[in-house]
């Protein structure tokens, strides 16, 4: 009893110097994806919040609703030619926001596992840099949606 | 005395400017970029998203907007063509006078059975576009579109690089306007309404 008493104590001198995880820092919103016509790739998009004083970093996502997800980013040059690569990591600042958010950041997700139709939720699994991951329902929107 | 004869003349002055620069304003009525004058006529032969062979003069009489864009492209030209619909929808009846044409630069993969389904997705006055890539190339150099086909990734699927102006062509066949995908909406409806207003083309 005291032994078990002396260990409650401890864990909770302990707890507060527990670093959250980057996952737990991350509050995401607005997440939907703009889904094509015929299994065409399909852009997803989410808003990240970060609430933590440590920077987040996001090195990958999956979804059992796709065989290939990637974080993109569309670039349009001066001349107005318009392109896309892939991000090997996206950094949300401590206390700060980055938008996946058409024409900038998003998510480039190929060939859908079963079909989707607008009104539809998929869950996009978020893989941070230090191994936490966030579950993140997004919204199946119509091709024409806007943001 | 001296002083107030200056001031006056100066106001005058000023008065004659302001004048001057709307009376400027008035001769351009356009929000997005003039480039009459600065493109050739519309003119091409391809092949639209039903399979049959068009040319330009088939949407003689309809105001056109011609965008380059390819259907596996999720983020840029999906956003294009929503905002285009929702220029449409803004435009009301009268956008039964425009023609969207979504010309594929990426006649590869682009059949006219997946670009039907992919310009349906979007609006009604969406048509989509596709030919050789002999006749594809000598359209976007005609209005200096540049694209090239980015190095292959793993699996076949590549991206194609693209220039993602709009540009607007009245119902004679003749360029009119470009439109930046950074212009408003409230531009495209403003310059659309006087392009297809009758009288307002001409
Ligand atoms: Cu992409």
């Amino acid at each position: 009893m005291k032994r078990y008493l002396l260990w409650l104590g401890l864990t909770a001198l302990l707890a507060p110097a527990v670093q959250a995880t980057q996952a737990d820092q991350i509050k995401a919103s607005h997440a939907w994806i703009r889904l094509l016509p015929a299994d065409l790739p399909a852009g997803g998009y989410v808003t990240l919040d970060n609430q933590g004083s440590s920077a987040a970093t996001l090195v990958s996502v999956h979804s059992a609703a796709y065989a290939s997800a990637m974080l993109h980013q569309s670039t349009t040059d001066p001349a107005g030619n318009s392109d896309m690569h892939m991000l090997d990591r996206l950094i949300v600042p401590a206390h700060g926001q980055v938008s996946l958010a058409p024409a900038g950041y998003h998510l480039m997700l190929q060939q859908a596992t079963h079909a989707l139709k607008p009104g539809d939720t998929v869950d996009i699994t978020l893989d941070f840099a230090d191994g936490s991951h966030q579950r993140v329902p997004f919204q199946v929107r119509p091709a024409n949606a806007t943001d | 005395m001296k002083l107030s004869r200056f001031a006056r003349l100066a106001c005058l002055l000023v008065a004659g400017m302001l004048l001057a620069a709307c009376q400027h304003e008035a001769a351009t009525p356009w929000q997005l970029t003039d480039i009459s004058g600065h493109m050739p006529d519309l003119a091409f032969q391809l092949t639209d998203d039903q399979g049959k062979t068009v040319t330009a003069t088939d949407y003689q009489g309809k105001v056109a907007l011609l965008y380059f864009g390819y259907t596996h492209c999720p983020d840029v030209c999906p956003l294009t063509l929503a905002h285009l619909h929702v220029v449409m929808q803004r435009l009301g009846k009268v956008a039964d006078g425009a023609q969207i044409l979504f010309v594929s630069v990426d006649p590869a993969r682009d059949t006219p059975a997946a670009l039907h389904a992919y310009a349906t997705a979007f609006d009604p006055h969406v048509i989509g576009l596709t030919g050789s890539p002999a006749d594809i190339e000598a359209l976007t150099k005609r209005y200096r579109a540049a694209f090239s086909r980015e190095p292959g990734k793993e699996g076949g699927s590549y991206d194609v690089s693209h220039s993602s102006g709009i540009y607007i062509f009245d119902a004679h066949g003749k360029a009119r306007l470009l439109a930046t995908p950074t212009d408003s909406q409230d531009k495209l409806v403003h310059d659309l309404h006087l392009l297809l207003s009758p009288g307002g083309a001409t």
